[in-house]
């Protein structure tokens, strides 16, 4: 906390911001317009009340200002409320511990607070907003094409159906199984930490829904019986080994004992 | 009624004795012995499971379209809808979907398959720490190791019929491989794809191998194996009145032909269990094949994934230096022909020559037909867990990116540790294992000289305190000092008697230093004239002690008189 | 079946070679100065000497033949009452599979139990012994075996005083040619057109539009924000009939990136093949040709999910990690006047892993394409 502190008023601080607000600068005007939709129907006391809660959580790393400090947290400037649903929704954030990655866990805030912090955020600079219900209505989506689409970009890192995977050096791509479907648009939007941007010109909204059509239809289950985690032919070959074949060795034992 | 039924028994054994002399097949085998342990059913497993893919596999054909010709979906699988992929996936669907019991026989196809290679490779263990490759059985081990290099082929075929996104990718692993082969290897890519990858040519061709060629050579192999299991008569497990001259067991008819033949019931029915189950390769979920989408978990059925991972644990990069060569503008790659053609190449090329060169350390002629225990053959029982450690580290490593999510590692840390691992684990757990097995001999003896510890603490009339040992009755004895004494060969020296050098020397040089490494290093059994020692030895140790091992000794010899005037008899 | 009485005294042997155990001459062999003490003693099992055991048994072993009966009913109610054909919903698939499955279980494990059980329980169990044969013939077998062959050679005139080198080497060179007549053809015909060069060869050339995977619409550079990243494929792939669609898509997928320019580092002579820090590599590892695909915005770092060979797209996805070599080839790349990103040309070497001969012959070079 100290070094943070300190590190806040490091001499250099001046020139990083005006650094940061230059790629910022050319960073927005990439953006592709229709995801810069951050028309947030927030009212004033929702902003001030974020403001209060940012600067009691999130402040000590992100920064009062939210431009963040450099090797320790990002700016916060433009990622949109998305973002802070994604991360503050899911537990990453505030993150608790540093690791390879921060990690899903139980929400330090309710709802109410989240949109109150999301609306601060967002008012710091145009960014993804948070999907309304009918985008993310898995009814409305088109399961064979999210299947093309999830394989396309999603399944390299969290498997065919989302059971998750390795990345290097200890990170990892989460499973999706448990994954609502406000996160799962929201993470394609704002690529969280190792994942990258699924911009609305590579995946269009449509096709967003349709991914998660795909992974809702996983809920069904396997038609095949239980799935031992859908993983692929290692869990297989394991259970092949330890089930099947202990089974059956179990009973050549019972036929080679003699009866008492 | 049951005389009716006698007589119409008789008139149809007549009828085919007549005509094939039956009887004398009947006679022969209908009594012939079989031992029981419950080890010998390893190999019966692997024959059950392979009469449960040939059931199961017959079913499917009746479904699969090994075609690659392109369809869209119409079925009811909602995430496969409209999609494109070829007639080969789409008739797996369809047999998955669409056919009541279909999905069922698939699974019970592909488990029994996974089954079918555990068991044979669980079978050759047996058989190699027991010894059961000696003479004369080296060329049914022959004949057994070219059966797994089989299921192997069999299993890999029937894999990618499917034609799915992961097996796709397992076939272009192939491709890769194959093209890494310096000069041909891009004419083999074009001979197998008939022309460039993918080709649509690839899937008939592989229905062809899987349901064809590979089960017709694996059941003639099976004939061969079985016949040369009748041809040397079973082996068995050393004791009381097993020799090498004779086997102990139960009859084929009726106790084996219930005992193996329920056991075939039972190996299909936890098949049949686990296919209810559990999900076996869910190609619905993998897609259809496309070159470019690829999925965390892209691996191979279990018995690959020993390539698989000696693939990712070769670098391509190492110390700096390249791992693929560029001579004379010709590419050659290490980094694929090493893990992928040569080491297994290695691997396989010692487990198949092992029982010769075996024979070469011992040097022994005589025909072997009572089991060894693995500790009474240290060096053997040595090598087989180094190999065994081997392929393990090589399936964990095949498995990296599984084990890392799961134990919260890194992937690079784990493959790192394997790299150093894969040169130091093995030679390692074979002496562990070596030690283990010397000091089990060690045990052994103990036993046979100072008898059972029974916990009872006497105290005699001067004061010493002793524990009174029970000495092993005369099976145990017998299953403890019954086994080989090897040393190492004797050879005769370089120069003969006109002090020229002769021939063949180096060769039995060479035999001699295996034979030390085997030998060197033993744990000789007790003869009865350490025990007879042992015995006097104890005498002056303390007289209730000697009194009782003098007694045991006495009885030990009367029954041993018995036992040979009955043989003499 | 037999009651126990009379099993015990049943030595009805037919084979000279097994003798029943009970006469216990099963020893004889000396080792390490130990005599074979000879089988044990046989110990009778409860339903040898207790008749209630023995019909207990022989219930038990009825009641597991009786359990497979069930099993098949099960497996035929669960075809013809939970078997619903139009449903094809996943739980209604699963269900059918289960029970026809749990029913084939029990109808399968029940005969092999009941088998089983009733061979160890109530089944003779003495052991018997049979003695076993040297498999070496006897050394008149291998006389009589030797003469049959001389005289076989005598017979086909090979032997004796004429050598007939000429017919032995006619016929030995004729079996040995013999199977080309079958091998040439097959094998010829087995490998298409044989034109291996193709692997040199893409979609890609100057002006074809980068694409999204698999609906082939076009890539604006303004799309690609830093962090994206796209998955390509050539303009006009989607045209083509599914087998030179899946050979061409096989070599010619590109994974696009944006990188913020300050961490992209240019290769040399690769000046003006990226726009603005958008870059296209292709998808296919230089190992063994799986598509490299996961990419990890952070570190720049593409992983390949088979062998996991880890490239660094910021250095011209040189090799950073795992059995890869070589870099992934770089598609130049350039935008149009609508602002679309199109290829300058092909990659400048294969793409895919290596193969013996890749860097010799038809050299297809950046030049050469944009001429």
């Amino acid at each position: 906390m100290h070094a943070i502190a300190r590190r806040r008023h490091h001499r250099a601080a001046p020139l990083l911001l005006v650094l940061m607000l230059l790629a910022l600068i050319t960073g927005v005007a990439a953006v592709a317009a229709p995801s810069a939709t951050a028309t947030t129907e927030a009212s004033a006391d929702d902003i001030a009340e974020g403001e209060r809660l940012f600067a009691a959580n999130c402040a000590s790393c992100h920064g009062l200002d939210a431009q963040g400090t450099e090797g320790v947290a990002p700016s916060l400037v433009g990622v949109g409320a998305a973002a802070v649903d994604f991360q503050v929704g899911t537990g990453r954030m505030p993150m608790q511990a540093s690791g390879p990655q921060a990690l899903a866990k139980p929400p330090q805030f309710d709802q109410e607070e989240i949109n109150q912090l999301a609306a601060w955020v967002a008012s710091l600079g145009a960014g993804p907003a948070i999907p309304t219900p009918e985008q993310v209505d898995p009814e409305l989506g088109d399961a064979a094409n999210g299947m093309l689409v999830f394989r396309t970009n999603c399944a390299m890192c969290h498997g065919s159906i989302g059971g998750g995977g390795a990345l290097t050096q200890g990170k990892f791509a989460p499973s999706l199984l448990e994954t609502t479907p406000e996160h799962i648009y929201e993470a394609m939007l704002t690529g969280p930490q190792s994942m990258p941007v699924f911009n609305d010109a590579n995946i269009t909204p449509e096709h967003k829904r349709d991914v998660i059509a795909y992974l809702d239809f996983q809920s069904n289950g396997s038609p095949g019986g239980l799935s031992l985690g859908a993983i692929g032919p290692v869990s297989e070959g394991l259970w092949a080994w330890l089930v099947l074949l202990g089974l059956i060795i179990a009973s050549t034992i019972w036929v080679g004992a003699r009866s008492s | 009624m049951g005389a009716k039924l006698n007589s119409a028994a008789a008139g149809t054994a007549n009828w085919a004795d007549e005509r094939t002399s039956i009887g004398g097949f009947v006679k022969f085998f209908a009594r012939k012995l079989f031992p029981d342990h419950w080890s010998f059913m390893l190999g019966e497993i692997a024959l059950y499971s392979f009469i449960v893919l040939l059931l199961s596999g017959v079913f499917l054909t009746a479904f699969f379209v090994p075609s690659m010709t392109e369809v869209h979906y119409e079925g009811p699988y909602e995430t496969m809808h409209d999609v494109a992929m070829t007639e080969a996936f789409a008739s797996t669907l369809k047999t998955s979907f669409e056919v009541p019991g279909g999905l069922l026989i698939r699974q019970i196809h592909h488990w029994a398959a996974l089954l079918f290679l555990a068991a044979i490779m669980t079978h050759m263990c047996r058989v190699f720490f027991t010894g059961a490759f000696r003479k004369p059985r080296e060329l049914n081990w022959l004949v057994g190791f070219t059966l797994m290099v089989l299921g192997l082929a069999a299993g890999f075929s029937g894999y990618s019929l499917p034609d799915d996104v992961l097996s796709g990718n397992g076939l272009r692993i192939i491709d890769g491989v194959v093209k890494s082969i310096p000069i041909l290897g891009s004419y083999i890519s074009f001979w197998m794809f008939g022309g460039e990858y993918p080709g649509v040519d690839i899937i008939p061709r592989l229905f062809t191998m899987h349901i064809l060629l590979v089960p017709g050579l694996i059941l003639a192999l099976i004939a061969l194996h079985l016949f040369l299991v009748f041809l040397h008569k079973h082996t068995q497990y050393p004791g009381g009145g097993k020799t090498h001259k004779n086997v102990v067991g139960l009859p084929l008819f009726p106790v084996y032909t219930a005992k193996a033949g329920g056991f075939f019931f039972v190996v299909f029915g936890i098949i049949a269990l686990v296919a209810s189950v559990f999900t076996i390769n869910p190609v619905w979920n993998y897609g259809p094949y496309d070159p470019s989408p690829v999925s965390a978990g892209t691996q191979p059925d279990w018995y690959i994934l020993f390539v698989d991972g000696a693939l990712r644990l070769m670098p391509g990069w190492l110390f700096g230096l390249p791992l693929e060569w560029e001579i004379w503008g010709y590419t050659l790659s290490w980094n694929i022909l090493i893990p992928a053609v040569i080491v297994p190449g290695i691997f396989f090329g010692i487990i198949a020559l092992y029982p010769w060169l075996e024979a070469w350390a011992t040097g022994d002629k005589g025909e072997k037909h009572v089991l060894d225990r693995p500790r009474n053959v240290p060096v053997r029982t040595g090598i087989g867990v180094a190999l065994i450690t081997f392929y393990v580290i090589l399936v964990i490593e095949g498995s990296n990116d599984i084990v890392a999510n799961l134990f919260h590692l890194s992937l690079n840390d784990i493959t790192i540790f394997f790299q150093w691992g894969i040169f130091i684990i093995p030679p390692l757990a074979f002496w562990i294992t070596k030690r283990i097995c010397l000091g089990l001999q060690r045990k052994d003896r103990e036993l046979v000289l100072h008898g059972h510890e029974t916990g009872t603490i006497v105290r005699y009339d001067h004061g010493e305190y002793i524990e009174v040992h029970r000495p092993l009755d005369e099976q145990e004895l017998w299953l403890r000092v019954s086994y080989d004494n090897h040393t190492p060969l004797e050879i005769a020296p370089e120069l003969n008697d006109h002090g020229v050098a002769r021939k063949g020397y180096r060769w039995d040089r060479f035999k001699q230093r295996l034979s030390r490494f085997y030998y060197e290093e033993r744990v000789e059994p007790v003869t009865r004239l350490e025990l007879e020692a042992a015995h006097h030895h104890h005498d002056a140790q303390g007289a209730h002690e000697a009194a009782e091992a003098e007694e045991s000794s006495e009885r030990l010899d009367d029954e041993w008189e018995q036992l040979e005037d009955g043989a003499k008899r | 079946m037999s009651a126990p009485e009379n099993r015990t005294d049943h030595t009805d042997l037919t084979d000279p070679d097994v003798h029943d155990a009970s006469h216990g001459d099963g020893g004889g062999d000396v080792m390490n100065g130990f005599t074979n003490p000879g089988l044990g003693e046989h110990r009778p099992r409860k339903a040898d000497v207790d008749d209630k055991a023995d019909r207990r048994a022989e219930r038990q072993t009825a009641a597991l033949f009786g359990i497979s009966i069930l099993g098949t009913v099960i497996a035929l109610v669960a075809y013809f009452v939970l078997n619903d054909h139009d449903a094809g919903d996943v739980a209604s698939i699963r269900q059918v599979n289960m029970w026809i499955g749990i029913g084939l279980f029990l109808a399968m494990i029940g005969i092999g139990l009941g088998a089983i059980h009733w061979a160890k329980s109530l089944m003779r169990d003495h052991e018997m012994i049979e003695d076993r044969h040297e498999l070496r013939s006897s050394d008149e077998a291998r006389a009589g075996a030797i003469q049959n062959l001389k005289d076989g050679v005598e017979d086909s005139g090979l032997g004796g005083p004429k050598r007939r080198s000429v017919l032995k080497g006619s016929l030995i060179t004729a079996l040995a040619v013999a199977p080309l007549a079958v091998l040439v053809p097959q094998i010829g015909n087995m490998g298409g057109d044989w034109n291996v060069s193709k692997f040199r060869h893409t979609l890609w050339g100057a002006g074809v539009k980068l694409t999204r995977d698999p609906d082939g619409a076009p890539i604006r550079a303004a799309d690609v924000t830093i962090g994206s990243v796209f998955h390509v494929i050539p303009e006009g792939l989607n045209e083509l009939d599914h087998h030179h669609l899946m050979q061409e898509k096989a070599k010619a997928v590109v994974l696009l990136v944006r990188l913020d320019p300050a961490d992209l580092k240019i290769q040399e002579g690769r000046e003006d093949w990226s726009f603005d820090g958008i870059v296209a590599y292709s998808k296919i590892c230089t190992h063994v040709g799986c598509p490299v695909a996961l990419y990890e915005q952070q570190t720049h770092h593409l992983l390949c999910p088979c062998h996991q060979s880890t490239f660094d797209v910021s250095d011209g996805c040189k090799v950073v990690f795992g059995p890869a070599k070589r870099p992934l080839p770089q598609l130049p790349i350039a935008v149009d006047d609508e602002g679309y990103i199109v290829a300058q040309a092909d990659f400048d070497e294969p793409i895919g892993p290596s193969y013996w001969d890749r860097l010799k012959g038809g050299d297809v070079t950046v030049e050469e394409e944009s001429h």
